[in-house]
């Protein structure tokens, strides 16, 4: 069964079309690059994707359910990371796991057992009652990402979440990525760093509210006769007549 | 539910945790209940006073003594003319100028009743008042020493009855409006710049992306502010009954209830700040430009409404603290029933009901 499914989504603000007839399918494990100049619609059409705003028209599912009058099993078979990091600072990681795992509705007693197995898998047993302002930025980005996918969502979508931090810390982060996905959970990636992109299943860029390529990245280079992803992105990103909003 | 105790449970960490805003939250109202109630008191001290004698009796000359001698007034200057009277004024330095009549021993003596004019500088109005109060107490005083030694008393014509406060002790009518100060404080600006702080943060995100219900994440937030500022309520009378003296003449309960009924308005106004900021650094502005200031002037805390002109008398009428403080003073120190101060609660009622509806329905759009 395909994680994301949508046709021909769009939406308005006023006179405003922010989000132009989109359509694309990600399938379940894979990781979908999201790429986009800032102001194409990037960020309102997750938010479309997250439940978080109702489409104008189109329609669409996420992990199987109905973007229009299914938003609460949509929310609750998601989850989210962004490039705030979303974790709360003056809780501890225990602390913010017990948040969000009983937000999401699962047992104290599941809590403790997966919270335990993702303090070992990430050898965080030091600092597992340390407050998470006192943590470096690469473990705290680390944590995100645990916290995110804690309850086993369908499909998460990180929103940018790499910003900010070096190199290896990022290389170390597309490796959890990489995990989550071969136990089954779908990632939905925007970033700005074309490396990444590379490290996508598939990518796709839109460009003033449309979806102008959508492939493998070895494909889109072919297709653009670009020697690297950057080349695709300006080919494209220049035709925007669209500036920041 | 579940959601709603772990959601409540992660505030109070959110709290306590940040202790110098958690000692800032408590000291507060200790703090401002000493300051109004010592510092800022109204209360009149080292009055000076002037006397136009036109009398120049025993009688006269001892009732200057009267004055002279009480401890808040200091004996300026003396008169010889109405003239000097305005002159006397102008310069700044004395409060109140006594005229005493020259008939006033002749009357005195032979009708037994007399009369004495009281001038106050009342360019300050609520000082004027006092100081003319004070003044009535001491001729009521010096009437009756006169009358001690007499079978037929004598008597100075003064109209004054001073109702429930008959010291003039300012403080007691301080009380109640730090109540309504400090709530409206914590409860409004605390909740709105702690929503605030989580848009910043991006927590909120997250939160709104979960399947948790909006209404939840802002009723846990209250549900913390309302017991520090239950809390708060409890120490303000506490201190100020077995500290300061202060009467509580009326139900506590019914004082407390006001309190709830208070603070759950202040916290919808919270709420209502927090939907439609996105920064804490507006918040706080606008928190403290748009209900400090309006319930530090307006609320009759620190200047009375019935003085202010039309247009302020009406706006002040959309303060909570307004009505929240002068039921609080019925309560408290006129030991009035709930009756009394249903109309006060009746409006603090509505108040919460409209911000509340306003606000959520804000914060839904918002998302």
């Amino acid at each position: 069964m395909e994680a994301i499914i949508i046709k021909d989504l769009t939406k308005k603000f006023g006179s405003f079309t922010a989000v132009d007839h989109i359509s694309f399918e990600v399938g379940q494990g894979e990781i979908f690059g999201f790429l986009g100049a800032n102001g194409a619609g990037k960020t309102t059409a997750m938010r479309m994707l997250c439940g978080l705003l109702e489409p104008t028209s189109g329609q669409g599912t996420v992990a199987g359910y109905d973007i229009y009058k299914q938003r609460d099993l949509v929310k609750q078979n998601i989850g989210y990371m962004s490039q705030k990091f979303s974790l709360y600072e003056d809780l501890t990681i225990k602390e913010n796991m017990r948040l969000f795992g009983g937000i999401y509705g699962m047992s104290d007693k599941e809590i403790k057992m997966k919270g335990e197995q993702v303090i070992q898998d990430l050898s965080l047993q030091n600092e597992q009652n340390a407050l998470v302002e006192s943590l470096p930025l690469g473990i705290k980005q680390k944590v995100s990402f645990a916290v995110s996918t804690f309850h086993t969502p369908k499909i998460v979508f990180l929103d940018e979440p790499t910003g900010g931090v070096d190199p290896i810390a990022r290389r170390i982060f597309w490796e959890m990525i990489y995990e989550a996905a071969d136990r089954g959970i779908t990632a939905f990636v925007t970033t700005h760093y074309m490396d990444e992109a590379e490290y996508c299943n598939r990518i796709s860029i839109m460009v003033d509210g449309k979806i102008e390529a959508l492939d493998t990245p070895s494909n889109l280079r072919k297709q653009f006769g670009a020697d690297n992803l950057e080349e695709v992105f300006y080919t494209l990103a220049r035709k925007a007549k669209r500036g920041d909003d | 539910m579940r959601q709603f105790f772990n959601f409540v449970k992660k505030e109070v960490y959110h709290i306590t945790r940040d202790k110098r805003t958690l000692f800032i939250l408590l000291a507060m109202p200790i703090i401002q209940l000493l300051l109004f109630g010592y510092a800022i008191t109204s209360d009149i001290k080292d009055v000076r006073f002037s006397v136009l004698d036109e009398s120049g009796s025993t009688a006269s000359r001892q009732l200057v003594e009267k004055f002279a001698g009480n401890k808040y007034f200091i004996h300026y200057s003396d008169l010889h003319s109405y003239d000097d009277i305005e002159r006397e004024f102008h310069k700044g330095k004395t409060k109140l100028v006594i005229v005493i009549p020259s008939d006033f021993a002749n009357e005195l003596q032979h009708t037994g009743t007399a009369r004495v004019q009281l001038l106050a500088d009342a360019s300050d109005a609520s000082e004027a008042s006092i100081v003319a109060g004070y003044g009535q107490l001491i001729i009521s005083d010096f009437q009756q020493d006169l009358s001690k030694n007499e079978t037929i008393p004598y008597r100075i014509h003064i109209e004054q009855k001073m109702l429930y406060n008959p010291q003039l002790i300012s403080s007691y009518n301080f009380v109640p409006g730090i109540i309504g100060l400090v709530l409206m404080l914590i409860c409004a600006i605390m909740t709105s710049i702690s929503i605030v702080r989580e848009k910043e943060e991006g927590t909120m995100e997250v939160l709104l992306v979960s399947p948790i219900k909006p209404v939840y994440i802002v009723l846990a937030k209250a549900v913390p502010y309302l017991a520090i500022a239950f809390v708060n309520i409890l120490s303000i009378l506490f201190i100020s009954h077995f500290l300061m003296d202060v009467p509580i003449v009326g139900n506590i309960f019914l004082i407390l209830f006001l309190g709830i009924l208070f603070i759950i308005s202040a916290l919808s106004l919270g709420l209502l700040i927090s939907s439609i900021v996105d920064t804490q650094r507006v918040a706080m502005i606008i928190s403290a430009v748009g209900l400090l200031v309006p319930t530090l002037l307006l609320s009759g805390l620190i200047y009375p409404i019935e003085n202010m002109p039309w247009l302020l008398r009406a706006i002040s009428n959309i303060i909570p603290a307004k009505w929240f403080i002068s039921a609080v003073k019925d309560v408290m120190l006129k030991g009035m029933g709930f009756e009394a101060i249903a109309f006060e609660c009746g409006i603090l009622i509505l108040m919460a009901v409209v911000l509340l509806t306003i606000s959520i329905k804000q914060f839904k759009n918002r998302l």
